[in-house]
């Protein structure tokens, strides 16, 4: 309110509140530079200037995906069959995430198919299958323990043959550090080629809005495994802010397209950079 | 990714040589990184600071060190106390009762459902335990059929009524149905919710209300965040829970939230899950959960 002076008591707050949201210390100290260097310190500012100017620097961070793979649901998709293949480590929402996307596609006229390539975790094929009933879309399946690869080449053969416009397939879980499961993601990747050369067009990499600096290691470890092209970020609906995904976008240039708000098929909201910032500091209102 | 801690420590301390007693000013920097390193670990960044000026204090007015690494027994005070902080009485789970009954609760996709199995199978284990598995989550998308696929892999019963839509009452049933089974241990699988969900909070509570357990274990994801706090905190007010799990630790993930949710609510952290078969499930040690998150 007022007037008030960029002071060490300002950034000090600043810097509580970044690595209070999980920002981290690394990218914190980056925007409270760029904001040292832009506004002289003990310069009088009032609040809505520096928040404006935070609000300019730290959007910055946040980059667009490149026109050629951007989309919105009831656009015309970059190409035909649109192949999403969803990877993320255990628990983050990847199914839900899934039937929360098909929801949309489908309500914007879309033909969506979704590939069951979680054969692993216990009864992920029977909780992907009750989204494809509530989505009211069509899913390829085999049973339980087959090979997610061959499960992933059908799906895709299959929208290729139905006509679909949009596949979605679905992965297990799995920790970015155990290779040989990362290994396995790759190779669902490359058979899917077998059948579309340019396919997955988005490998869309779901991170719990909940999680901590490990992110990092995340989007590193599948983006080298899988060239992760979008995030998505759930479980925003909570008190956590997900603010590491300011300095995954930073550091490694992948766009965050969506945001996971609840556990319901209407749950689901396209990124906007500007109203995230906005909640990273309570702004909103 | 972490340069190590000592090492970090070391550079630190170079500032100090030729001083003669650590002081404020002069120990500022080395606090400064160990603050850093446990915040990079998730560690909250208030109980870090605490932390870190509780470490402070302890080492004003000592001689500065002069062995050839500094860092290194710097790393040392800072790990102990660490470990201190997160022992402290260790805690057997009480499964004493007839049936005992142990109810899980957490935030969604923590690893509840897949830890209940995981202790189902512990306690199936050890001498004198009968258990029962009982899915009182009635929103998550095939739940039911996810607890009775553990279930079958580690030979447990589950308890379920796919049309009941009241997770008190179900919880009360299987309570009657575990005495006609035999079964002495109950352990309630419930749904994920986030602690600001005031519906969902009220149903968990009544759920203790309802069947009275020995034990209310909090699943929590190593992963976790910042918001580790608040999480621990709202749950604990709930329900005052009886102790910690924590999942995931087969992950690279430095784990800080144990530290903060331990220094929040002060409950013993009972088990480790570590990975997604049924026998990846370890008690607690705090001295490896210290050095973990001072990447030691
Ligand atoms: N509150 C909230 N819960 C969510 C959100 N997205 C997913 N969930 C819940 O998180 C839990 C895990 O979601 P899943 O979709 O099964 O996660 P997953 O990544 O597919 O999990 P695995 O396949 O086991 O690795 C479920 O209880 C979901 O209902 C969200 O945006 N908000
Ligand atoms: N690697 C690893 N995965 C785990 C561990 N514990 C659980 N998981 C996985 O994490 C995901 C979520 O586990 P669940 O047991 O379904 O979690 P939950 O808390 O019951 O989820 P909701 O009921 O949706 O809230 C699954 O893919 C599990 O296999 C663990 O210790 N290590
Ligand atoms: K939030
Ligand atoms: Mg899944
Ligand atoms: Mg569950």
């Amino acid at each position: 309110a007022g007037k008030s002076t960029v002071d060490e008591e300002v950034l000090d707050n600043l810097e509580e509140a970044l690595v209070g949201a999980d920002v981290g210390i690394d990218t914190t100290v980056q925007i409270i530079e760029r904001i040292e260097t832009r506004v002289a310190k003990d310069k009088y500012l009032n609040t809505t200037e520096l928040n404006n100017i935070l609000q300019q620097e730290i959007e910055a961070m946040l980059v667009d995906a490149p026109s050629a793979n951007s989309y919105a649901f009831d656009s015309e998709l970059p190409s035909k069959p649109y192949v999403i293949m969803v990877v993320g480590v255990n628990g983050v929402g990847k199914t839900t995430t899934i039937g929360k996307l098909a929801h949309n596609f489908k309500k914007a006229g879309k033909n969506v198919l979704l590939g069951a390539a979680d054969t692993f975790r216990a009864a992920a094929v029977d909780q992907l299958t009750i989204w494809s009933e509530r989505a009211g879309v069509p899913i390829v399946k085999q049973d339980m323990g087959s090979d997610p690869a061959a499960v992933a080449f059908d799906t895709v053969q299959s929208g290729v043959s139905r006509g679909s416009d949009v596949i979605l397939i679905d992965t297990a879980g799995r920790l970015h550090n155990k290779a040989h499961l990362m290994d396995e993601l790759s190779k669902i990747r490359r058979v899917m080629q077998k059948v579309i050369p340019d396919a997955p067009h988005e490998v869309l990499l779901v991170l719990d809005g909940s999680t901590g600096q490990n992110a990092l290691e995340q989007a590193k470890h599948f983006t080298a495994a899988t060239d992760v092209t979008a995030l998505a970020i759930t479980k925003l609906d909570g008190t956590a802010k997900g603010g590491v995904v300011l300095a995954i976008a930073n550091q490694f240039k992948i766009p965050v397209k969506f945001i996971g708000v609840g556990e319901k098929m209407e749950d689901l909201l396209v990124f906007n950079k500007h109203e995230f910032v906005d909640s990273l500091f309570n702004l909103e209102k | 990714m972490f340069e190590s801690l000592s090492e970090r420590l070391d550079s630190a301390f170079k500032s100090l040589k030729g001083e003669g007693r650590i002081t404020e000013l002069n120990i500022a920097a080395t606090v400064k990184e160990i603050r850093r390193a446990l915040i990079d670990a998730d560690v909250n960044y208030k109980i870090a600071k605490e932390f870190t000026d509780k470490v402070k204090d302890a080492v004003l007015g000592e001689k500065v060190i002069t062995a050839i690494s500094p860092g290194q027994l710097m790393t040392k005070i800072v790990k102990d106390e660490l470990t201190e902080l997160m022992g402290g009485n260790e805690v057997e789970l009480n499964a004493k009762g007839n049936p005992a009954i142990i109810l899980i609760a957490g935030l969604q996709g923590s690893g509840k459902t897949t830890f209940s199995g995981k202790l189902a199978n512990y306690l199936k284990g050890k001498k004198g335990f009968s258990p029962m598995l009982v899915a009182a989550d009635i929103y998550r998308p095939a739940a039911i059929d996810q607890l009775k696929v553990l279930g079958g892999q580690i030979g447990v019963d589950v308890y379920s009524e796919p049309e009941n839509k009241d997770a008190v009452s179900i919880a009360q049933n299987a309570v009657k149905e575990a005495k006609t089974r035999n079964k002495n241990v109950l352990i309630i699988d419930t749904a994920g919710r986030l602690a600001v969900d005031e519906v969902m909070m009220t149903e968990v509570a009544n759920v203790k209300n309802a069947v009275n357990p020995q034990e209310i274990l909090f699943v929590v994801d190593s992963m976790t965040g910042q918001d580790a706090v608040n999480t621990a905190k709202a749950f604990n007010d709930r329900l005052n829970f009886s102790g910690v799990v924590l999942t995931k630790l087969d992950g690279d993930t430095r784990g800080g939230a144990a530290l903060s949710i331990k220094y929040t609510v002060d409950k013993p952290i009972k088990f480790i899950s570590s990975g997604e078969k049924m026998d990846t499930l370890d008690v607690f040690y705090p001295e490896r959960m210290a050095q973990r998150i001072l990447g030691m």
